[in-house]
């Protein structure tokens, strides 16, 4: 059960978190996180073909989740946060 | 007499049935485990054989399990609606269980019985036969019991009477809701939002903050301040949400709602205090009857941890400065250094012990007013030892030399300072006929007066007045003394500390005056 709680601010600033800037230029590492749903490790298989083509300067490395029923363990985030600079994650069904 | 508003219910098939309001109708509230609820049961089951043609007949129970567990025993010839949310016996001010109501067609309660009273549901039942032209209704009085007392409806029992008024239509709440996600967790969740000033927060669910309220006779919807920077408005539930957060009790609100009136006030510059380099923080001193009915700490570690009251009332300031005025470090807040007061700086004077009048009648309140003080203090408080003077002017002239370096050695005549005095030191100001706050104040500014000469920067530090500009002055002039403060008001004395112990703690204050802060007393209202 979720629980209720009342916002203690003067409520300018809207509730839902702001996204990271999106940066101009796609270069570097990318992680591919396959959250092990079914068929995510195939619209990740065409989406790298299609990087690779279009986007030759990253470097695509492949992670995959244990379940996609719970958070990624913490070391899996802790890896893919050190080694990358993007992180594209495969929801699929 | 109780009146009830349209509402509908499910009843055990989910069927939804309802009270609309425009049609004679009987409505009786019952909960299961209630043994005057079930010795109706039956009597109800006769009223709504003889009158369910002739008005609408609503039994609402207030658990799921217990309709169930009815239905099992008694299978009624009625529907029994669930109210398990107990939002219509709420909404109904049902108290005691049965209540038995009887409408018109307007909608209009015309018949109440609370708790069962043999006779006059009697009388309330034959009404409705003769009203109705039906045959005499098959109740055998006589074997009733005269009289039983209702039990507690569900709806007014404290486990449930917070979030139903939380949840009700007429709620006192109007803050914004947010949902914490099932597999949040709520504390974190506070973190990530930036609620926290960098501990563990209450979480501000409805029913703490409704319980809070009910620690002020104030609307939850009353503008109290427009706090800077971001120019918030701060209501009296704002104060409450935060003060929840903070981990004050109910009682302490009051004091929270006036702390917020005075830091919001052009004297005390509350946007000044938080933006400045220097890391000024509110110090806030509690005055009158109050100290006592709250708990406050005045006594041995008066000025740290370990007391909820001082802890949390200072803390809930500084969390309403955060969220609502939106001062946050990094942010507005510009602190260098910052202090650990940003967290919490809040005690009690301990007037009984003094030998002077408490601060807030030195300010022109009544010793019986509840007053909060607040200044602002850049640092302390600052231990000055004194084990060995024997008098009033001896120890004012160490507690003199002291204030001398407050900001530096040359900082002169643009700052304040807050002391508190010690008990030991209490006794020495007594001693030999006693010592004034005025005399103390006069005594410190005598022995920390310096001349202008004095304040000339030189080999031992670059601070103070420039060589050339001191080239410029005359002999006169370089002479002329200045004091450490601008007006021996500018010393502001209040007593508090355990009785062992010959120490006075100093506060150091930021810019004093019109373009700094100026302490504001606010008396504490209900």
């Amino acid at each position: 059960m979720s629980l209720t709680i009342l916002d203690p601010t003067n409520e300018a600033v809207p509730l839902e978190r702001q996204i990271t800037p999106r940066p101009e230029v796609i270069k570097g590492r990318v992680a591919f996180l396959d959250i092990s749903k079914p068929r995510g490790s195939v619209l990740l298989d065409r989406l790298q073909e299609a990087f690779e083509q279009r986007l030759p300067q990253v470097e695509i490395t492949r992670y995959t989740k244990p379940t996609f029923s719970k958070p990624a363990p913490d070391a899996l985030r802790a890896e893919i946060q050190a080694a990358n600079d993007f992180v594209v994650e495969a929801l699929a069904d | 007499m109780l009146a009830l508003s349209p509402f509908q219910l499910a009843d055990m098939t989910g069927e939804s049935r309802g009270f609309s309001g425009k049609a004679p109708t009987v409505v009786c509230f019952i909960k299961e485990d209630c043994p005057t609820c079930r010795e109706v049961m039956p009597v109800l089951a006769a009223m709504h054989d003889a009158l369910s043609q002739h008005l609408e007949f609503l039994v609402v129970g207030q658990t799921v399990d217990g309709n169930l567990q009815l239905q099992q025993e008694y299978a009624p010839p009625f529907a029994l609606l669930d109210d398990s949310a107990l939002k219509v016996s709420f909404a109904t001010d049902i108290e005691t269980v049965p209540t038995l109501l009887v409408t018109g067609s307007n909608g209009a309660t015309v018949a109440e019985q609370v708790g069962f009273v043999r006779d006059d549901w009697q009388r309330v039942v034959n009404e409705l036969a003769a009203q109705h032209q039906t045959d005499a209704i098959s109740i055998d009085w006589a074997s009733l019991p005269e009289w039983r007392p209702g039990c507690g409806s569900l709806s007014v029992d404290p486990t449930h009477a917070e979030r139903l008024l939380a949840e009700a239509e007429n709620s006192p709440i109007r803050a914004r809701r947010i949902d914490v996600g099932s597999l949040d967790d709520e504390f974190e969740f506070m973190f990530d939002q930036g609620f926290s000033d960098g501990l563990p927060v209450i979480p501000p669910t409805p029913e703490r903050v409704v319980r809070m309220l009910a620690g002020t006779t104030r609307d939850a919807q009353e503008v109290i301040a427009i706090m800077p920077p971001n120019m918030g408005e701060v209501t009296v539930e704002k104060i409450a949400i935060n003060c929840v957060m903070a981990g004050c009790k109910p009682e302490y609100l009051p004091v929270v709602i006036a702390a917020v009136e005075a830091v919001c006030t052009d004297d005390f510059n509350i946007h000044g205090v938080m933006a400045t380099t220097m890391g000024a923080s509110p110090v806030m001193v509690v005055n009158g009857p109050i100290r006592h009915r709250i708990g406050m700490n005045m006594g041995i570690g008066a000025l740290g941890q370990g007391n909820r009251a001082n802890a949390t009332i200072g803390r809930a300031l500084r969390l309403t400065v955060r969220n609502i005025g939106g001062a946050i470090p990094g942010g507005t807040e510009r602190s260098t250094l910052s202090n650990p007061m940003k967290f919490t700086m809040c005690f009690a004077e301990w007037e009984e012990r003094s030998c002077w009048e408490p601060l807030h009648v030195e300010r022109g309140y009544q010793p019986d007013d509840s007053v909060v003080t607040i200044f602002a203090m850049t640092s302390g408080p600052v231990l000055t030892i004194d084990e060995g003077s024997l008098d009033g002017p001896a120890l004012a002239g160490t507690l003199g030399q002291a204030s001398r370096t407050i900001l530096n050695d040359r900082a002169y005549s643009f700052t304040n300072t807050l002391m508190v005095v010690s008990p030991e030191h209490v006794d020495t100001f007594e001693r030999g006929g006693g010592f004034s706050k005025a005399e103390l104040r006069r005594r410190m500014q005598e022995v920390s007066a310096k001349t202008y000469r004095q304040l000339v920067a030189d080999d031992q530090s670059g601070v103070g007045l420039k060589p050339a500009q001191a080239a410029q002055m005359s002999d006169e002039q370089l002479d002329r003394v200045v004091e450490k403060f601008k007006d021996d008001e500018d010393i502001y004395i209040v007593v508090a500390g355990s009785e062992a112990g010959k120490f006075t703690g100093s506060f150091h204050g930021w810019l004093t005056g019109s373009r700094g802060s100026i302490p504001v007393s606010q008396k504490i209202g209900t």
